[in-house]
């Protein structure tokens, strides 16, 4: 049954019709062109599909669109300040070169901001322990959790910027 | 997956209703039921999605424990100030549950409605002398979980929380499954003055206590008195990620770790 659904991206207000069966991550890709957002494995395992409601990480395959009604959401798209300059979690990536082919960067990513934000100072064991919920199939951990601690630090020196988000 | 007509209401009386529908089904966090219907293994002709419903959210302390709401998300049970003082082993548990964005959206009532056998609070609803509280009555925890993915809910019976009892000690261990993150084998051990109770999660076809590690410790609260307690593999789970003997002995060894994080 077609539904009007209504939420926040990337601060901009958002308005569709659609199939209330539709993934949040449908919604972001397919109706919203947003496709930063990736599909990898579709079972709830991978991460690739993360995405913030609400300031949270979440995984875009796992919750319907009208589910997130009236919440804000926030993509990869919506990191980089408007002049294109990168979040500092995205520049960490690529200063320590955070990727291999880059599939599972998005959702990296907004993990990593989304735990950063909760836990300023973090250990490289938790950085592991807290992306558990992200897999990267290049198996490029080392220079992921080297980015994130990087970012980590980067972001408390931009309080500033990260609250605005 | 199939079509379904979605519907979020605002009380729980309009949930109760909505929920008479035939084949309606109710939605915490969907962290296991979106799965589900996305494998078209269910189809229900209505989802009743309980995030709006303000008096289904939330950690009360209550005389003796914690009374936590159905729809309260497994994250805030796990970085709750209450939980982490009145039942920190209760905090763990569920700041442990999947990964970080399974946390955020899972709910406790999603969770024990379910009953997965691997599913991790089952194990503390069980060890820690709960009471399901339910839109028509109170359902002892020891009662609450029947089978595998079976409880003793009716079909359009909605729990609306559950009351903890606050234990003198207590500590939750875990094999996880690094894919799923679900337990392998779970250990709740929780004491209540000379009483000891021992809830093991993963290992059967639904939560059980293990008397023998129970009265193993009743008789001496220390890891070391379980050395040498066996616990029989006849009817534990047996699958690709563990046998049942493996599941038997994992118990133990459970139980004893989680005699290391006593709080």
């Amino acid at each position: 049954m077609p539904s009007r659904v209504t939420m926040t991206v990337n601060g901009k207000t958002v308005s569709r019709e659609v199939e209330e069966r539709t993934l949040l991550v449908t919604f972001l890709r397919d109706h919203l062109g947003l496709t930063g957002t990736h599909v990898g494995c579709d079972t709830s395992q991978c991460g690739a599909c993360v995405v913030h409601i609400d300031g949270r990480s979440v995984k875009a395959c796992t919750a319907l669109a009208v589910q997130v009604e009236g919440c804000s959401v926030t993509t990869i798209e919506g990191l980089a300040a408007a002049d294109g300059t990168l979040h500092p979690m995205q520049a960490a990536f690529r200063e320590h070169h955070g990727l291999q082919c880059g599939f599972c960067t998005p959702g990296m990513v907004m993990s990593a901001v989304d735990l950063v934000r909760e836990t300023p100072d973090l250990t490289e064991q938790e950085v592991r322990n807290a992306l558990d919920g992200n897999i990267c199939r290049c198996t490029g951990y080392h220079n992921i959790v080297k980015a994130v601690l990087a970012g980590a630090e980067a972001m408390k020196a931009e309080p500033s910027r990260i609250a605005a988000e | 997956m199939y079509a379904f007509s979605y519907q979020r209401p605002k009380t729980l009386a309009e949930a109760a209703n909505a929920l008479k529908a035939e084949d309606a089904k109710l939605l915490g966090g969907g962290q296991t039921l979106l799965p589900t219907l996305k494998q078209r293994l269910a189809r229900p002709s209505d989802l009743i999605d309980l995030s709006a419903i303000p008096d289904l959210k939330g950690v009360r302390e209550v005389a003796g424990g914690l009374e936590i709401g159905a729809f309260t998300r497994h994250a805030e049970v796990g970085q709750s100030e209450v939980v982490r003082r009145v039942i920190p082993a209760l905090a763990g548990l569920a700041g442990n549950i999947g990964d970080r964005q399974v946390r955020h959206m899972g709910t406790l009532g999603g969770s024990i409605a379910n009953a997965d056998p691997a599913a991790d609070y089952p194990a503390a609803v069980v060890a820690l002398k709960t009471v399901v509280v339910t839109d028509r009555r109170e359902i002892p925890g020891d009662d609450f979980f029947t089978g595998m993915f079976e409880t003793a809910l009716q079909p359009d019976e909605i729990v609306t929380a559950v009351r903890f009892t606050k234990p003198d000690q207590a500590g939750y261990a875990k094999f996880r499954n690094p894919a799923s993150r679900y337990a392998v084998v779970g250990v709740f051990v929780a004491k209540f003055g000379a009483e000891v109770r021992v809830a093991v999660t993963g290992a059967g076809p639904s939560v059980f206590r293990a008397d023998a590690l129970e009265a193993a410790l009743a008789a001496d609260f220390r890891a070391e008195a379980l050395d040498g307690v066996a616990v029989d593999a006849d009817g534990l789970n047996a699958d690709i990620h563990a046998s049942a003997e493996y599941r038997a002995h994992l118990v133990t060894v459970m139980a004893k770790r989680a005699m290391g994080t006593l709080e």
